[in-house]
């Protein structure tokens, strides 16, 4: 007969044991560690926007929504173009009407609620185009705090998200700082440019890259020191968004000034 | 329609895939898990610290906070896009994320809970089994002294030493729930202070403030729950007597004053370091005034300046402060203070989520929460009013369910 002592004890053991789950023993698989954080392979790819060369169009945003199944009237892109009109008062005005996806057809801004702003040429001061896609970070804040691990970087420096294991808790969606993640529509789970990754892996370019016809979206690897865009990038004065979040973004920007947000 | 836009309202420039993505079930949540760890940290004054005024409430407060646990991850649940998909937080926890650690806290918590009921009740479940074995004939006798039999788990020593030991293990297991449920709230902070792309929840500070204030919450829903259902019992038995023409025992005269106030005493202890470190950290804000400032200075003060100061600040912690302080405290005054505490809480919460969305990470613009009421669809019911009414109503009709099998009023000491 057991006596209470060792009833105790036993069942102390067998919670224990079922509380543990098997996965959490995996986090200490020292190969596995050492393959994740220190796989340095020869492909590391990188984005280079030109801001001097954007025109607005949206080519870019409608060939990825196309390319990437986004459902073309939902007001979610995983690329998109800001317009930066500055007025000579100093005032920064922003917007990026239906992500851009239709280009820029009117002079006025959107500011949603606030309704659309005239703002006369004589007043601006400068004005540009600015496109924003996914940074693939190489310290990707989205993939640290994915509580299942359905969000990943590959040995290339491209961060993807599994669908079939997304459990669409947003928390991924909350941590980005650049605001490129949303709810797939159709697949109910996080969505987020990469850089058309089932493109690059049989040799092409982003769709975005391939639809801009001013050139003012590249795609490199820098890992090679002959690729024009690593020679861009190593050579000249590039910069990137939001520096101080420590998420190592690696889409580059020439031409970027500081109202950029 | 994509998820969110349906009670996203944007001013002024935001990214086009920003959205309040955390609505309401988001602020229940941390809500919820408030209530279930500061109605154990009440039980266990009691327990641990031997505060013998707190007797009565702390029985109470271990089966609410019981009856509460189940509904802390309900929310989360209704608020997943892929909700069948829970099960791979416990399948694949990728530790580096602060939910993949949920499960395991909270299991670990609700084991301590459920132990330490289970050594409480054991006595009570000993007797109820053996007197319903002796004169149960009927299917329901049978059924409940099965139901019995199976709660003691085959321990029905009931000797006077056992019973010591029992007691021992309470404290125990009191003591050691103190801590965990701690971190099972501070850790429901950490999710929020841990964003570093959100400026307002950034902050060290935020597992301390929600500690304090899950403490205070937790301690108001006892002291409302307490002398609501002391009432209810009080009338029914009133009926009874009018019935029976039997005496009604001093048990049954509605909620004991004394009580109250003792364990009001604690709310306010724990009210006091809620608000010093909340306000510490809108001063340091304020102080340091870093880029994120701008922007949420005109979140706190001008756009959200209502709920933050009138309804969090003002309805919610100023006035049940000075009603709790007021010398001679009723029992209504009391119930009001609690109410209104609760309110505040709540409010904070919503601040704290909700406000957290409201400016855009390109910090030029805004977004406002219409939280939908009619639900529609299963998201905005999901994500609306009832489903939050429902995440809220649950803990009660589980601690009905319960209440049957462990008595939380007049018990005989074991």
């Amino acid at each position: 007969m057991m006596n209470r002592r060792q009833f105790c004890k036993n069942a102390l053991i067998i919670a224990g044991g079922v509380s543990l789950p098997l996965a959490a023993l995996e986090l200490f698989d020292p190969k596995r560690l050492l393959a994740e954080k220190s796989s340095k392979g020869d492909r590391r790819w990188v984005f280079l926007v030109d801001i001097d060369k954007c025109v607005g169009c949206g080519f870019c945003v409608k060939a990825c929504k196309i390319e990437n199944e986004v459902p073309y009237e939902a007001k979610v892109s995983r690329t998109w173009v800001e317009r930066y009109v500055i007025t000579k008062k100093g005032e920064t005005l922003i917007d990026s009407p239906n992500a851009a996806r239709d280009g820029f057809t009117s002079t006025k801004i959107d500011q949603n609620l606030e309704g659309m702003k005239e703002v006369t040429e004589g007043e601006i001061a400068k004005a540009f185009f600015v496109p924003k896609l996914c940074n693939q970070c190489e310290n990707p804040p989205c993939v640290q705090v994915c509580p299942v691990g359905a969000t990943y970087q590959t040995a290339d420096g491209v961060v993807l998200v599994d669908r079939e294991w997304c459990i669409g808790c947003g928390y991924c969606i909350m941590g980005c700082p650049y605001g490129v993640r949303f709810f797939h529509p159709v697949y109910q789970v996080a969505e987020k440019c990469n850089f058309c990754y089932h493109r690059l892996a049989k040799g092409m370019t982003s769709a975005c890259v391939d639809a801009c016809p001013f050139g003012a979206r590249r795609i490199g690897n820098l890992r090679d020191p002959e690729d024009p865009v690593t020679k861009i990038i190593t050579t000249e004065r590039v910069n990137v968004l939001k520096e101080q979040y420590g998420t190592n973004p690696q889409v580059f920007y020439l031409g970027m000034t500081m109202e950029v947000k | 329609m994509v998820h969110g836009e349906i009670w996203t309202l944007k001013e002024l420039f935001v990214y086009p895939n920003e959205y309040i993505y955390w609505s309401i079930q988001i602020v229940m949540y941390p809500f919820m898990t408030g209530l279930v760890a500061g109605a154990f940290v009440l039980s266990s004054l009691y327990h641990v610290f031997g505060v013998k005024q707190l007797k009565e409430i702390a029985r109470f407060s271990l089966v609410f906070s019981f009856a509460l646990l189940p509904c802390a991850p309900l929310p989360l649940l209704l608020h997943l896009q892929q909700p069948l998909r829970n099960h791979h937080v416990l399948m694949t926890p990728h530790f580096t994320s602060a939910i993949a650690a949920f499960g395991i806290v909270f299991m670990t918590y609700g084991m301590i809970v459920a132990s330490e009921l289970w050594f409480v009740f054991r006595g009570h479940f000993v007797t109820r089994a053996i007197e319903l074995k002796e004169k149960g004939t009927g299917i329901a006798d049978r059924l409940a002294c099965a139901l019995f039999t199976l709660l003691t788990l085959g321990a029905w020593d009931v000797s006077e030493e056992s019973l010591h030991s029992d007691e021992k293990a309470v404290k125990f297991l009191a003591a050691a729930g103190i801590p965990v449920a701690c971190f099972l709230h501070g850790y429901a902070g950490f999710i929020f202070g841990s964003v570093k792309a959100n400026a307002l929840w950034m902050t060290p500070l935020m597992p301390v403030i929600f500690i304090c204030s899950a403490i205070v919450s937790g301690i108001a829903l006892c002291i409302i729950s307490y002398i609501v259902v002391a009432k209810l019992r009080n009338l029914v038995h009133s009926r009874l007597r009018r019935n029976t023409g039997l005496p009604v025992s001093k048990a049954l005269q509605g909620a004991d004053i004394a009580i109250v106030i003792i364990t009001a005493r604690y709310l306010l202890i724990f009210l006091v370091l809620a608000i010093s470190l909340e306000l510490l950290d809108l001063i340091f804000r304020s102080y340091t005034a870093v880029k994120s400032w701008e922007i949420l200075r005109r979140v706190i003060y001008e756009r959200d300046f209502v709920k933050i100061f009138i309804l969090q600040y003002g309805l919610g912690n100023l006035v049940p402060f000075i009603l709790f302080l007021l010398p001679r405290l009723t029992i209504r005054r009391a119930a009001t203070g609690a109410l209104l505490v609760l309110l505040g809480v709540f409010m904070m919460r919503w601040n704290v989520v909700i406000g957290g969305q409201a400016f855009s990470g390109s910090f030029a613009g805004f977004m406002d929460y219409r939280m939908p009421i009619i639900p529609v669809s299963l998201e905005t019911f999901r994500e609306g009013l009832f489903g939050a009414l429902f995440v809220a109503g649950m803990p009660y009709v589980l601690f009905w369910i319960f209440s049957r099998v462990m008595p939380v009023f007049d018990v005989k000491e074991a």
